[in-house]
């Protein structure tokens, strides 16, 4: 059949609304999994034993399965015990809680590895615990582990594709859209591979100037 | 024949990008010598002794080992033959042991002279166990080298390069890495290695050891040699004010 | 809980966990062969192959592995290329992991000391020589938890076929959450049975790690 990549900007249009949607989704998802993660993290260490279990228990569970399954379980579990959310808010969850989960083991060996002197020294100040850990702990431990999580920022971006199986209309469901028109998969496949590149890119570097700044203010 | 001139270094240089480390170097090593090198840290001391085998190549300046020059400039494959042709007749000891941990004792000292020299599993061993009796560690031979102490560990390293018969055995600051009550048994070995009119260049520390040991004594600084002599010269009365001042500051009395 | 779902449908998850291993297998297979291809020629002398493996590493770590299996599946006709969706899914997602097994892989060689390299060299080894007889021998033992990792993540990624209907662990649970709205219950079997799976290998990966590490 043959290649021909001149059908690609006919639909730029399209494509760049799709990039739009991914982006936004990475970045609600990213936050998401970046508060989910500290709050996974403090209640896995510090929760009552009721807390603890679950939230140990879940943990367990969304890293040793596929988070094209969680996906599955969240948009059509929902809707089951009736709470019909659009699929934008669904892949927001997903996305959101699967990198949640990964960032709260990252954040809690940070956590654990904060030098116990510096809990000590807030401590002998007068600081109750939860201050303590709230003003001196955490806030180090958060900035110490933000490369790595930077890193699961990254593979969220990859995995935002997944959502186009639930119906978001992203990048990867742009594509499809267009191709179900055009017939030319590999033009579209390969020019939304490179839409996704160059937003990785840009959320590097935009990952390394949040290093720096992190770094400046030490 | 005695007074052969055996590791002949001209006009040595190297530089690391701006930094000039070592400068218009010439030395000359008699068969059987036992030459020290001292000085204080980045005086180009392990640098020269690392050029002597080609592991840092001189920027610019000649190497020899007898008639063969070294550091010889040819077309990449030939180069690569030649330098390792050469190696095997260049022993070197390393600060840090470099042991090979996956291989044990007898492991590390075979290695070499079965893949190089073809020697059979049984000559090899028995090369082994020989090399290893001289330096005392004969019941050593079928351990790994993470459960040695370190002065063992540089006892089987020395074993080691003792193996593949060398002509010359370049130290480069063996104890240095060692614990102070582990010093004197590589101590020892080197000084039987010396009796035996091994040709040997020490790059160290021990001020104490050049002195019983070695013939002659070169004092670096700033990639330069500053003085050299006798040790009785260069310990007891040395010519220059930078040599006075570093033995100040590091001999023991 | 819809026990009785659960046992009525069970036998159609073990066919699928079936499907699932078979895929792991594979693609982590092809993932060592690229690995090790790719971290050759990452430490290569000739800059043409170090530019290449570069080129590989960046482009297959920067884009949805998804998109890579569509290119090879949906597009590969276009070039010639005409493969079922078993062989599409394996092949991509095993050039896929391959990228980050040439990272694992040169992480591990370029960690052992180069105090080893020197003292090989110095008995007159010839580069080769020392890489194979000392380096190779310690950077096997050091890339074997990393890999691990790999292939923990190379397993939950064989999901990725679902789309293009392989039937394997998660589109079987795709496919029975949809005939009987049991979503909490399908994704419990089929989770389940991935986490064994992960678990097992991760086993093997840990005796094997124990082995290597005689001294």
């Amino acid at each position: 059949m043959g290649l021909d990549f001149t059908v690609v900007p006919g639909y730029f249009g399209v494509l760049l609304m799709g990039a739009g949607w991914t982006i936004a989704i990475t970045l609600c998802a990213g936050l998401l999994s970046f508060f989910g993660g500290i709050v996974f993290a403090v209640v896995a260490l510090y929760g009552h034993w009721a807390l603890r279990l679950p939230v140990r228990g879940f943990a367990f569970l969304f890293m040793g399965t596929p988070l094209l399954l969680q996906l599955f379980l969240i948009y059509f579990g929902l809707i089951q015990i009736g709470i019909d959310l659009p699929a934008f808010v669904a892949g927001v969850i997903g996305l959101g809680l699967h990198f949640a989960v990964y960032n709260s083991e990252l954040i809690q060996a940070s956590i654990l590895a904060v030098d116990k002197g510096q809990y000590e020294g807030a401590r002998t100040l007068g600081l109750s615990r939860g201050q303590a850990l709230r003003r001196i702990v955490i806030p180090q431990a958060v900035r110490a582990v933000t490369p790595p999580m930077g890193n699961n920022m990254i593979a969220l971006l990859k995995d935002s594709a997944l959502v186009s199986v639930i119906g978001v209309m992203e990048l990867t469901l742009a594509a499809q859209q267009a191709i179900s028109r055009t017939y030319r998969p590999f033009e579209f496949y390969l020019a939304v591979a490179f839409c996704y590149y160059i937003i990785n890119l840009g959320l590097e570097a935009g990952l390394r100037h949040l290093e720096r700044r992190n770094a400046a203010s030490r | 024949m005695t007074d052969q001139a055996f590791i002949t270094i001209k006009n040595a240089a190297k530089s690391f990008g701006a930094l000039k480390v070592l400068r218009d170097i010439n030395l000359t090593v008699q068969r059987g010598q036992i030459v020290a090198i001292i000085g204080p840290s980045g005086s180009g001391k392990s640098t020269l002794l690392r050029a002597i085998n080609e592991l840092d190549p001189l920027s610019s300046g000649e190497v020899w080992l007898e008639d063969v020059q070294i550091n010889k400039r040819l077309p990449h494959r030939q180069y690569e033959a030649h330098v390792n042709q050469v190696r095997q007749d260049i022993g070197m000891v390393f600060q840090h042991f470099n042991l090979f941990p996956h291989l044990t004792v007898r492991g590390n000292i075979t290695l070499a002279p079965r893949m190089l020299k073809g020697l059979s599993e049984a000559a090899a061993n028995t090369l082994a166990e020989e090399q290893l009796a001289k330096v005392g560690l004969s019941e050593k031979i079928d351990e790994y080298p993470s459960r040695l102490s370190g002065g063992q560990k540089q006892r089987v390293a020395i074993a080691r390069a003792l193996a593949m018969k060398p002509k010359v055995m370049l130290f480069d600051e063996a104890t240095s890495a060692l614990d102070p009550e582990l010093v004197e048994e590589v101590n020892l070995v080197m000084k039987q290695l010396a009796e035996e009119h091994m040709t040997m260049i020490i790059v160290t520390h021990e001020m104490d050891f050049a002195a019983s040991v070695c013939d002659r004594v070169l004092f670096m600084d700033q990639g330069v040699v500053v003085e050299e002599g006798p040790p009785s010269v260069i310990f007891q009365n040395p010519a220059e004010e930078r040599t006075r001042n570093f033995l100040r500051k590091h001999l023991s009395r | 809980m819809d026990v009785d779902l659960i046992l009525r449908v069970y036998p159609f998850f073990l066919e699928a966990a079936w499907v699932t291993i078979q895929l792991s297998v594979l693609t982590a297979v092809l993932g060592l062969i690229c690995g090790t291809l790719g971290a050759a020629a990452r430490m290569s002398r000739l800059a043409v192959f170090r530019w290449i493996a570069a080129v590989y590493v960046s482009v297959i770590r920067g884009t949805p592995a998804l998109i890579q299996i569509f290119i090879l599946y949906f597009g590969g006709p276009q070039i010639g290329i005409q493969l079922d969706s078993f062989a599409a899914g394996t092949i991509a997602l095993g050039v896929n992991i391959g990228a980050y097994m040439t990272e694992t892989i040169r992480g591990a060689i370029q960690s052992v000391d180069r105090g080893q390299v020197e003292a090989a060299r110095t008995l007159g080894m010839s580069r080769w020589q020392a890489t194979r007889n000392v380096v190779l021998p310690q950077a096997a033992r050091l890339m074997i938890r990393p890999l691990g990792v790999n292939i923990n993540a190379l397993i939950k990624g064989t999901a990725l076929v679902a789309p293009i209907s392989v039937i394997e662990l998660t589109y079987t649970a795709q496919r029975f959450i949809g005939s009987t709205y049991k979503p909490f219950e399908m994704f419990l079997l089929s989770g389940l049975l991935y986490m064994i799976i992960i678990y097992v290998v991760g086993q093997g990966i840990k005796w094997l790690d124990r082995r290597a590490r005689i001294t």
